[in-house]
């Protein structure tokens, strides 16, 4: 049975790849196609702190949700404003807000593409096997390696070349001087290689250049923490909360919207769902070093700090702050503001954080080096025509509209400048 | 038109030279260079310097490239739902201090305040502040406040000192309880401190202010039946005379009168129509300097100045009066006045009830009550009646007192006897002091009972009668005081809390929760339309007033003023490092007080212009007997001043106790103060005065930063610019010869591209009136640091607006006007191009940008400012080097709880930068991003900048250039193309900054006495 479910599945995907393929390449003619990954945002941004597609979480599982509703336009009605599809008396809504005994919040700000994305999006998801392992990193990976292979091959080459030529070098000396000897004409004795001045110096400028490289590459690393990776007070994943579970960034980090700060959560946005939450059953944890993480005794740790009672469901004593390892630092000498790249340039966190959602313990995915911000900037395209805030650069809109250039990117708006993040 | 001489004092007048070697030397120090012939012979041979150089390398090579630190994130347990970390919170609050009336809106960050604003709601200060105001957030931080409540100065708990103090309370044998504060403007305050005097029979509450208006009261009373103080409209008066009253500076509630005051300042080609104001006074006053006709006269004469005045409005003739200028200048004045009927105002600074009964006289002549004066709306600025003090003062001693509570005021510092109130307050059983600190009252105490700063506090204000102004904490308590009002409440056995007593009271007036967190939120409450301006009929005895004035004693051959100062005030406030080192906006002195003197004056005590005056920090140390009493203090000399008076600015000379900043700075003047039997005399009518033949070291800015005479400031009269408006900027014609586009034509290389924003800022000359609250502004938003006295001596300070003060023409009466200085943000930057880094450019906004972290301390770009406005971190004031013995920390800047004021959004700098003024660059960054985050152009007046948003009379006006809507373009392009010019534009620097040229309301310039000979010889 589970096999014939499996293999059922498996046909499911490949027709969903199958078409998903088709609209991509399909795109250009048909404008009103689901965008699977514009949803995925909309739907991680907004309902996935109650829904999830496989699971039945505050509300139902969504997977197959195309299906459940008789009318397509209904169902938009439906996010729109679900009250509404209720007061209509329409039974398979009633029936829902009878199960859940809560109204979903009405989504009025959504597009009916937006909604379209978001099924689209839960229509790719739903076909998806939920624990079936991700296959892209993998694959980017051995890309990456390959290439690293390709470098190290030229480096081996060269350097054989090398000796090669040093030996041939030495032979061709040699010959001359029996050659030499031969013919009666006085040449000096050879001088062996590592005696060679020539070669000694050639030597030392070699060491010097790569010593160089080395001191210079170390020194400008001073103070960077790529790849930092702390051991936390509390083992927790991101992989299971934004990840398996799908909870929106912005749901704990809602700072990222509105402050310079993205926030660390403070422990109440914590107990929101942990009141309930008192167990781990998701797959198993491990630590970097391959320790296994108990996740129910990580989250009695969050119960300690707290001060919650989880058999009497209450809070008993004082709540003390968890005192987490920052891994992200920047200078105090920097300005950055979270708000700013979320909101006004529509950046999603995973351009500076990484595939955080598959992270187990976080770490610093870019080494947040001025030259990184930089060439960001420099490539990063602003919501020009779409901000109105940038209507008062008359000449960029008037270079547009005369097709001088295609779009405005950040350093064109002074993006680039010195107090743009120093002051 | 000619160019006028401008000088910042009168060794620059009279180019001595020392002067001349000054202005050469950039450093205000000797630089430790050793000149000697060998090179190993001197004191740090180069190869020493080779070796603490590879020494210092090396270490700091190793010293970085240590484990780097763990930094931790700690968040909220349970987050408050108003407080997003990174995001300002702004809260409406009030300052109330000794009576002044500012309505306030202070931002915070996480939970701690760290700028004050005008709140712009109240139609009464519209949004303005002073620089104390400004300055007030630094005193929440003050680490000599008390931190706990004390018994005989050792901790204990509040329940332990209730006790005690109710025991005390409860066996005073029917003694009476005396209240002591300073002027109180709560009306639920009031309500309390009279439910407490009601448990116990015979007890009173006395008012004392500081430094008093005594005078202003019982002459109201007397001519009017109010004894207290109408609203003064400035805005209305054509006409301003005013007889020694600072009003744009010390005196009532300046906030109130520079904005007033400011309105009637503005002007341009259209309406070329101003206010006139003439000023008598004994010394140089912030609001002399601004002053179109100043006049003065000794403090002996300020009865018969303003009883000749009140003849002449009553149409005689001027008479007892032996100055000719002064008696001409009378003249003048009573005849704008009358012209000016019903538009036209005299306010006085006289504590004499006689002269301020004149003063009413002449207000009633010209019209003013009902007009400028109004009755219908009093103040409550000040209530202290002085007689009520001395009385209480003769009662203590007479041991009839038999408890002393005392709050906000410090009468053994500043009551004129002062040993005699700590004498008698020993003979009372119980004295409470409320006082923040351990002042000089307080130690005197056995019990103090601190109460919070108002930035804790709840309370309400009623400046004036209807318009109230709240205070709401802005942060909880830091230390453990508690709030005056809960304390009265508990001894009086009340059980409800401040908090709720305000709220009932107010609840119930207001009708309602909404209501209430409506008031909070605005702050201010006042009437839905401004009620009509109300007269008063006078019936006050002008007959008696000026006998009594004509039988006052003469004044002898040296006379004496004591006075406050713009930024000190009182001396509550002298606890602050920024204003302690604001300079003076007359003298452009730090950190001291000081005798003025006049240059004759001087030159009579061993002070010879030539030799060092001025030059060097240390000055003659005269000592000053008057009224029995002798003070020794440096002499000062201030073109301006009568000849033969000295001035004294009282505030200083406070007591160790009294915090690192203000303890030993400056001598106590109050002791000079004197009591005429019925109010307090602010000044001695015979001083002696000698020599002391020592000197002492004062930190004077006036120095720092000359401009070689080059001219930077453009002027003109009233009546030359209703003739030829065009005239004040004939020089800019030169630049004509450029070609037709200056900016463009007069240089090889191309202009920088401002695609959207191209900031710019106008700052008017007129209404400019040197008070110094933005200088404070800035260094709050900013992060400015405080250097102290001795690096001020060395022009180390690091202010990035300074406010030029320059005098032009005769040097006893010269003309006075004050010029912002800032950052220009060239377009042309001279600093940009000479710097080695590139850590000094320019942006597409056409900002100037300085880049801390790349700058390596060359200084070449100050060498190269035209307009000196670049500040080198000679030391790490503010703690920013990870290295603690790189410290140099004169006032506390560096304890952690005065780094809570710190301005999180912008850096503090360490050792070895440069630095100046950003435009605020953090607010328009801030502007820029709401604007964007919402998707809408930015609107015009949403970036201010905090010297901008400080400035009471509006004098400063900033924003988008390139949006031909925004008041900036406005100013420049349509309302002033008369009066704009750029200071140094001929250099082609291209400043970003315009000036509107400054217009005197008088018909000629004075001409220096110099200048007369010559065009008498010439003649």
């Amino acid at each position: 049975m589970y096999r014939r479910v499996s293999i059922r599945l498996r046909k499911q995907l490949v027709s969903v790849l199958i078409l998903c393929a088709g609209l991509v390449l399909s795109v250009s003619t048909t404008v009103q196609a689901a965008d699977p990954a514009k949803g995925k945002a909309l739907f991680q941004a907004n309902c996935a702190s109650c829904h999830n597609v496989h699971k039945q979480l505050t509300g139902p599982a969504l997977k197959g949700v195309e299906d459940r509703w008789s009318d397509k336009k209904l169902l938009h009605q439906w996010i729109h404003n679900s009250s509404s599809v209720i007061a209509s008396g329409d039974p398979y809504a009633n029936a829902l807000f009878k199960q859940f005994n809560q109204v979903m919040p009405a989504f009025p700000a959504f597009t009916d593409e937006d909604i379209d994305n978001i099924l689209g999006y839960i229509a790719v998801e739903g076909a998806r096997d939920p624990n079936a392992k991700a296959a892209t990193p993998g694959a980017g990976g051995a890309a990456a390696e390959e290439g690293g292979d390709n470098s190290l091959l030229f480096g081996i080459i060269t350097l054989v070349l090398a000796v090669v030529a040093l030996i041939l070098m030495q032979i061709n000396s040699n010959l001359n001087k029996l050659a030499g000897d031969k013919e009666g004409v006085a040449t000096p004795e050879p001088v062996p290689f590592y005696k060679n001045k020539a070669y000694i110096a050639l030597g030392v400028i070699v060491l010097f250049m790569i010593g160089g490289y080395f001191t210079i590459q170390g020194a400008i690393g001073l103070g960077r923490q790529k790849d930092y990776m702390p051991e936390q007070p509390i083992h927790y994943s991101h992989k299971v909360h934004a990840g398996i579970n799908q909870i929106s960034c912005l749901y704990c980090h809602a700072g990222a919207e509105k402050s310079k700060h993205a926030m660390i959560p403070s422990e109440n946005i914590c107990m929101n769902c942990h009141k309930v939450i008192n167990e781990y059953h998701g797959p198993d944890l491990f630590t970097a070093e391959g320790k296994k993480i108990n996740g129910s005794a990580e989250i009695a740790k969050l119960y300690d700090y707290v001060g919650w009672d989880a058999e009497a469901k209450k809070y008993t004593k004082p709540g003390k702050p968890i005192e987490w390892t920052k891994i992200h630092n920047l200078p105090d000498h920097v300005y950055f503001n979270h708000s700013q790249h979320v909101v006004a340039g529509k950046q999603q966190c995973q351009t500076c954080h990484g595939n955080i959602q598959d992270m187990d313990e976080v770490h610093q995915f870019a080494d947040l080096s001025m030259g990184w911000c930089i060439n960001c900037h420099r490539t990063t395209k602003v919501q020009f025509a779409d901000n109105k805030y940038y209507s008062i650069f008359e000449k960029f809109h008037q270079e547009v509209k005369d097709g001088k250039i295609d779009s405005v990117t950040v350093e064109m708006v002074g993006g680039t400048e010195c107090q743009k993040c120093h002051y | 038109m000619e160019q006028k001489k401008y000088w910042k004092g009168l060794e620059e007048l009279h180019n001595t030279k020392a002067h001349q070697e000054i202005v050469k030397n950039e450093f205000g120090e000797e630089l430790p260079f050793d000149e000697s012939d060998s090179l190993l012979g001197a004191t740090t041979p180069r190869r020493d310097f080779l070796k603490y150089l590879g020494f210092t390398t090396a270490a700091a090579t190793i010293a970085a490239s240590c484990e780097i630190p763990i930094k931790k994130a700690i968040p909220y347990v349970n987050k408050p739902e108003e407080i997003t970390p990174g995001v300002p919170n702004y809260y409406a609050s009030t300052y109330a201090v000794d009576g002044e009336y500012v309505p306030l809106v202070v931002k915070t960050r996480e939970g701690r305040p760290i700028k004050i604003e005008g709140n712009t709601l109240s139609t009464v200060t519209n949004g303005a502040t002073t620089a104390r105001v400004q300055g007030a957030v630094l005193s929440l931080y003050d680490s000599a406040r008390l931190r706990y409540p004390t018994i005989s100065g050792t901790e204990t708990t509040w329940a332990e000192l209730d006790k005690q103090v109710a025991a005390a309370l409860n066996s005073l044998g029917g003694q009476p309880v005396v209240l002591l504060t300073s002027t109180i403007t709560s009306p639920s305050t009031k309500k309390v401190i009279g439910e407490f005097l009601a448990k116990y029979p015979g007890s009173r509450h006395v008012t004392y202010d500081a430094v008093s208006y005594s005078a202003m009261l019982l002459a109201n009373e007397a001519a009017y039946g109010k004894k207290t103080l109408p609203s003064y409209h400035f805005e209305n008066a054509k006409v301003v005379v005013s007889l020694g009253a600072d009003f744009l500076g010390t005196w009532l509630n300046p906030a109130e009168f520079s904005q007033q005051f400011g309105q009637t300042r503005k002007i341009n080609q259209e309406k070329p129509e101003m206010s006139k104001h003439f000023h008598f006074e004994s010394m140089m006053s912030l609001t002399g300097a601004n002053a179109d006709e100043r006049f003065t006269h000794k403090p002996s004469e300020t009865g018969a100045v303003t009883l000749a005045l009140y003849n002449a409005v009553n149409g005689g003739s001027v008479s007892g009066i032996a100055d000719k200028r002064l008696a001409d200048g009378i003249a003048k004045a009573a005849k704008a006045l009358k012209n000016a009927q019903g538009k036209a105002l005299v306010v006085s600074g006289s504590n004499d009830v006689n002269v301020q009964l004149i003063v009413n006289a002449i207000n009633n002549l010209v019209g003013a009550n009902g007009a400028t004066i109004d009755w219908a709306t009093t103040a409550n600025y000040r209530q202290g009646i002085d007689s009520e003090m001395a009385q209480l003062v003769s009662d203590l001693n007479a041991g009839n007192i038999g408890a002393l509570l005392i709050n906000g005021v410090n009468p053994a510092y500043d009551y004129f006897d002062g040993k005699k109130f700590a004498d008698g307050l020993k003979k009372a059983k119980l004295v409470v002091s409320f006082n923040d600190r351990k002042d000089e009252t307080s130690e005197l105490c056995k019990y103090a009972a601190p109460a919070h700063h108002f930035l804790e506090s709840w309370g309400d204000t009623e400046g004036k009668t209807g318009y109230f102004s709240f205070t709401q904490p802005t942060i909880a308590p830091l230390f453990k005081t508690r709030a005056f009002e809960d304390t009265l409440l508990t001894w009086s056995g009340n059980a409800t809390n401040w908090v709720d007593y305000l709220k009932n009271e107010w609840m119930s007036k207001l009708g309602g929760q909404e209501a209430w967190d409506k008031t909070l939120q605005d702050g201010v409450i006042e009437p839905s339309t401004a009620p009509a301006l109300g007269g008063a009929t006078f019936a006050g005895d002008v007959a008696a007033a000026s006998a009594k004035i004509s039988s006052a004693k003469k004044g002898g051959k040296l006379e004496l003023v004591l006075y406050e100062k713009v930024a000190i005030g009182n001396g509550k406030l002298a606890n602050n490092p920024w204003l302690q080192e604001m300079p003076d906006p007359i003298t452009r002195t730090t950190w001291d007080n000081y005798a003025c003197v006049s240059n004759t004056l001087a030159k009579q005590y061993g002070e010879q212009l030539g030799d060092d005056y001025e030059i060097h920090a240390a000055k003659n140390v005269l000592r000053i007997k008057a009224n029995g009493k002798t003070i020794e203090l440096p002499l000062i000399i201030v073109p301006g001043i009568h000849p033969d008076v000295i001035a004294i600015a009282v505030g200083y000379g406070r007591n160790m106790n009294a915090g690192a900043a203000a303890g030993g700075v400056g001598q106590n003047a109050y002791p000079l103060v004197s009591y005429n039997g019925q109010t307090f005399d602010y000044f001695a009518s015979d001083v002696a005065v000698e020599a002391t033949g020592t000197k002492y070291d004062i930190g004077i800015t006036q120095q720092h930063n000359s401009y070689e005479g080059r001219p930077i400031i453009k002027e003109t009269t009233l009546e030359e610019f209703i003739k030829n408006p065009k005239a004040v900027n004939e020089d800019r014609e030169e630049l004509a010869k450029y070609g037709s586009d200056y900016r463009a034509d007069a240089t090889l290389y191309p202009n920088h591209p401002y695609p959207g924003i191209k900031w710019g800022m106008s700052i008017d000359l007129n209404t400019c009136f040197g008070c110094g609250a933005c200088t404070i502004a800035c260094q709050a938003e900013n992060n400015v640091s405080v250097v102290g006295k001795e690096q001020v001596i060395k022009a180390h300070e690091m202010h990035w607006l300074r406010i030029d003060r320059y005098f032009s023409g005769d040097e006893n009466n010269p003309e006075v006007v004050f010029q912002p200085m800032l950052c220009q943000h060239c377009d042309n930057a001279p600093c940009e191009n000479v710097c080695p880094v590139a850590a000094t450019n320019h942006s597409s906004e056409g900002l100037n940008q300085m880049a801390y972290n790349r700058c390596i301390g060359t200084r070449y770009c100050a060498n190269n400012c035209p307009y000196k406005v670049r500040r080198f971190n000679w030391r790490d004031w503010n703690g920013a080097d990870s290295f603690d013995n790189n410290l140099y920390d004169v006032s506390d800047m560096n304890d952690n709880l005065t780094r809570m004021v710190l301005n999180p959004d912008v850096v503090v700098r360490s050792r070895g930068v440069m630095e100046k003024c950003t435009f605020c660059v953090q607010r328009l960054q801030d502007a820029k991003l709401t604007a964007k985050k919402e998707g809408r152009p930015m609107k015009d007046g949403e970036a201010k900048t905090a010297c901008q948003q400080a400035c009471a009379a509006d004098a400063i006006v900033f924003g988008n250039v390139n949006d031909k809507e925004s008041r900036v373009a406005k100013i420049r392009n349509e309302e002033q193309t008369e009066r704009v010019f750029y200071v140094l534009e001929e250099i082609h620097t291209l400043p970003s900054i315009s000036y509107l040229a400054k217009i005197r309301n008088k018909d000629a310039a004075p001409k220096a006495e110099g200048e007369h000979a010559e065009a008498a010889h010439h003649g």
